[in-house]
């Protein structure tokens, strides 16, 4: 039986690389019986769309410019490139 | 239109914040616009069937990820795991969670929705510069793995203790304040 640390640790990877069988199996018994880490899982998840959200959110914040100091000097340097 | 000062005037605020948005340093972000001006006016590979924004940020994602490996590999190695491989924070001895993690219910509206995004980035201001850029990586530009470990001369193991530490701060920082609030 996988304690909740072993258990998490598998979420964590599962998103980075193919749980085996054997892991696959220990971690969906584990996540039947505890709340707590199916909660860790769905977080893990909410916390990746969220994280997609937010920087596309920022890519269209028209209040967010490249500041007059940073456009002289790169249309200085473009001039002498 | 081929001119590279009339793609300044009128793509160089939305490349910004395409930095801006991966990488939380104003500078740096200003640095790889400028970097990526440049390397547009000495290519000659500019094709007319794509758009200018697009083979800007074409450009400008490469220069965002090279930096952003730069970030990480500037702190040695062995430092990382050292500090990585420290769970006491989040599980006792027996490896039951100290914070149990909470119910966050679900957003329903889109003011709540915002201010979930709000959390989100308090919490990732707050990550160790090293944390946020391996989020960035994975999570948002979809590294694969062994690239990772590749550019970061690290093991497989190490990459995934690693984000794993990153999830368990971040998921801690949110709860906190999303709860709170």
């Amino acid at each position: 039986m996988l304690s909740c640390k072993q258990a998490s640790q598998l979420v964590s990877q599962s998103l980075d690389r193919k749980l085996n069988m054997r892991e696959r199996f220990a971690l969906k018994l584990h996540l039947f019986i505890c709340k707590y880490c199916l909660r860790f899982s769905q977080q893990l998840a909410a916390i990746r769309v969220a994280l997609l959200r937010n920087t596309q959110a920022i890519e269209n914040d028209a209040s967010l410019t490249l500041s007059p100091e940073a456009k002289a000097r790169i249309t200085q340097v473009l001039n002498n490139t | 239109m081929n001119n590279p000062h009339d793609w300044l005037a009128e793509h160089s605020d939305y490349l910004y914040r395409f930095a801006l948005a991966r990488l939380r340093d104003p500078h740096q972000a200003e640095d790889c616009v400028q970097e990526t001006f440049i390397a547009a006016i000495k290519s000659q590979s500019f094709a007319e069937q794509s758009s200018p924004r697009t083979w800007l940020t074409g450009i400008l994602k490469h220069k965002i990820i090279d930096l952003m490996r730069k970030n990480v590999r500037e702190v040695a190695a062995s430092q990382l795991i050292d500090d990585d491989a420290n769970m006491d924070e989040f599980f006792d001895a027996q490896g039951h969670w100290t914070d149990k993690p909470q119910d966050w219910g679900v957003p329903e509206d889109a003011l709540q929705q915002q201010q979930f995004l709000k959390v989100l980035q308090s919490c990732m201001d707050k990550l160790p510069a090293k944390q946020h850029t391996l989020f960035m990586l994975r999570d948002v530009e979809e590294t694969d793995n062994d690239e990772i470990c590749k550019e970061l001369n690290i093991t497989p193991t190490n990459a995934w203790v690693m984000l794993y530490r990153a999830r368990l701060g971040m998921r801690k920082c949110i709860e906190i304040n999303w709860l709170k609030g």
